[in-house]
């Protein structure tokens, strides 16, 4: 658990000491700002939900980039060779860097709060949603979070990694809208696997645990991927 | 210390080590030899619980690799190939991430930080990028790494691989100093190193122990033999070979390239026996035919001898 906490913290750190991360939060509130205010206005409606639709799309594309340096970039210069001597589990070192890289989500989103000061300044905001909003941004940014760290752990080229990582959370966020292209019998099995359908479930305030459950089954299956990927190499 | 008993690892169709027997004691600094690609790092590899080997297993004191792995990895400190560390940290940052890591705690970490600098003449480097360093300084930052936690057990492979001179003699210094206490395992190309610092040395060719000694006493027995390079003219190859074949004390007769067309060189190497000089035999021999003798020297043979024998095949 320790040595957990300390390879989150490094993970953590090594996000601030390169501008990547700068970079990153720059773009993710430039692309978000935008696309929710100049909306906003012709709505005229105080809420947040198009900032909440659009979080998917937004995250299929961000998140990759943040998780695809967090085993390739270790694989590439080899320093994964001295991660794996020293005395560490490799249930440590996965959880550790996906602590670490949700950790850089939340920091990411934490700046979007103002968008919800500010609409409550200029309107009668009703919280519940805003609540269940960012719980659900949470859970999708976990989700997400061990999608990229798996595509990560395939290969030593971080550009396949993200390229890998988007293609799967970007399926994930449209598949629900792309129903009729599958035959009748299937509609619910493909919509219950639709990462959007569960984050805007919990975006309206509605915390169901078939919701709740459904990221937790991502995160695990993307982890132990990642462990799967991990126990091959050696 | 360390017992390994019937090592196997296939990358693919390629078997990188094949079925190796070695047993390492408590204290020994032994220094593993061979050729570009002949399965020294592979074996340490296996040895340090990167690589899992296909058959055979490995056991360090009372643990097995298989089961308890965590508990190995704590014994040994390893220094992988070139370095690789994480590029974008301070000396420090990395150093003290090692040091947590390794489970030292508090005040401890700086204490064992501040040694190891003084050690591995880090002292004015701590704040610098790790990107930053020269190759030689990026070593050290390894060395320090794989020492962090006072292990028992040192693996380094090829500590002193692109470093300058007086580099190489200062790692060689900082490697004897800590095997006075500790079992080191070193990897290395290089005979002379080899020859310098370690007590026993191990060559591995093509995944196979080809020999495995004291340092002293592989040096001894490559004394037993030396070699004489001779010129001779106005004969034949075939006659010089068959002429010189059947003396005794002659093991192999080699005709070397010359640069005159009109002299055939040979090497000849011959077995030392009852304080008879070799030269003497092989110049009464050429004394009995009509040949001009041009030429004659001899040549201790050293472990750079051995080793070239032994792994030439490869070749």
């Amino acid at each position: 658990m320790n040595q957990l906490s300390h390879i989150l913290g490094k993970e953590f750190k090594d996000y601030f000491i390169s501008p990547i991360a700068y970079i990153v939060i720059s773009i993710f509130l430039l692309v978000t700002g935008w696309l929710f205010f100049t909306t906003f206005f012709l709505y005229n409606q105080a809420m947040l939900r198009n900032f909440f639709n659009l979080l998917p799309l937004v995250f299929a594309f961000v998140i990759p980039a943040i998780t695809m340096r967090l085993f390739a970039e270790e694989l590439n210069i080899g320093s994964y060779e001295i991660l794996l001597t020293m005395p560490v589990r490799f249930t440590d070192i996965i959880l550790g860097k996906f602590f670490g890289g949700l950790l850089f989500v939340m920091t990411m989103l934490l700046p979007t709060i103002s968008y919800a000061i500010t609409v409550a300044l200029i309107g009668d905001l009703d919280w519940g949603p805003v609540i269940g909003g960012y719980l659900g941004a949470v859970l999708l940014g976990a989700a997400y979070t061990a999608i990229g760290i798996f595509a990560s752990s395939l290969t030593r080229n971080q550009i396949i990694a993200f390229i890998i990582g988007t293609a799967i959370c970007f399926t994930l966020s449209i598949i629900d809208k792309m129903l009729y292209f599958f035959p009748q019998t299937l509609l619910g099995v493909i919509n219950y696997l639709g990462a959007d359908y569960h984050f805007q479930n919990i975006a309206k305030g509605v915390v169901d645990s078939r919701d709740i459950l459904y990221f937790v089954s991502v995160c695990f299956i993307g982890l132990y991927g990642t462990h799967i990927s991990m126990q091959e190499k050696i | 210390m360390i017992h390994m008993e019937n090592l196997t690892k296939y990358y693919g169709e390629l078997c990188a080590v094949d079925h190796i027997n070695l047993d390492i004691h408590k204290g020994e600094i032994l220094g593993l030899l061979g050729p570009n690609g002949a399965g020294k790092t592979t074996t340490i590899r296996m040895m340090t619980g990167f690589f899992r080997p296909n058959e055979g297993t490995i056991r360090v004191k009372d643990f097995s690799i298989e089961d308890q792995l965590l508990e190995i990895k704590k014994m040994i400190g390893y220094l992988p190939e070139s370095a690789p560390l994480y590029y974008s940290m301070l000396v420090f940052d990395y150093l003290s991430y090692v040091a947590k890591i390794r489970g030292i705690q508090g005040k401890q970490i700086l204490t064992r930080i501040k040694e190891l600098s003084d050690l591995c003449g880090l002292s004015n480097m701590m704040h610098k990028n790790i990107a930053q360093l020269s190759k030689g300084y990026k070593q050290r930052v390894g060395l320090a790494h794989a020492m962090m936690c006072n292990p028992e057990i040192l693996i380094l492979d090829e500590p002193t691989s692109g470093l300058d001179p007086n580099q190489i003699v200062e790692i060689r210094e900082i490697i004897r100093r800590i095997g006075k206490q500790k079992t080191v395992i070193l990897s290395t190309h290089i005979l002379s190193e080899a020859e310098a610092t370690c007590d026993r040395i191990v060559i591995i060719n093509k995944g196979k122990i080809v020999a495995d000694g004291k340092t002293d006493d592989l040096k001894h027995s490559a004394s037993e033999e030396v070699i004489l390079n001779i010129g001779v003219k106005e004969t034949s190859p075939e006659s010089v070979i068959s002429e010189f074949k059947p003396i005794q004390e002659v093991v192999r007769v080699e005709r070397q390239h010359s640069t005159d067309p009109d002299i055939l060189n040979f090497q000849i190497i011959c077995r030392k026996s009852n304080g008879v000089d070799p030269r003497k035999t092989i110049y009464t021999k050429i004394k009995e035919t009509n040949w001009v003798l041009v030429e004659l020297h001899q040549q201790t043979k050293t472990l750079e001898h051995i080793f070239r024998e032994l792994t030439r095949e490869s070749n």
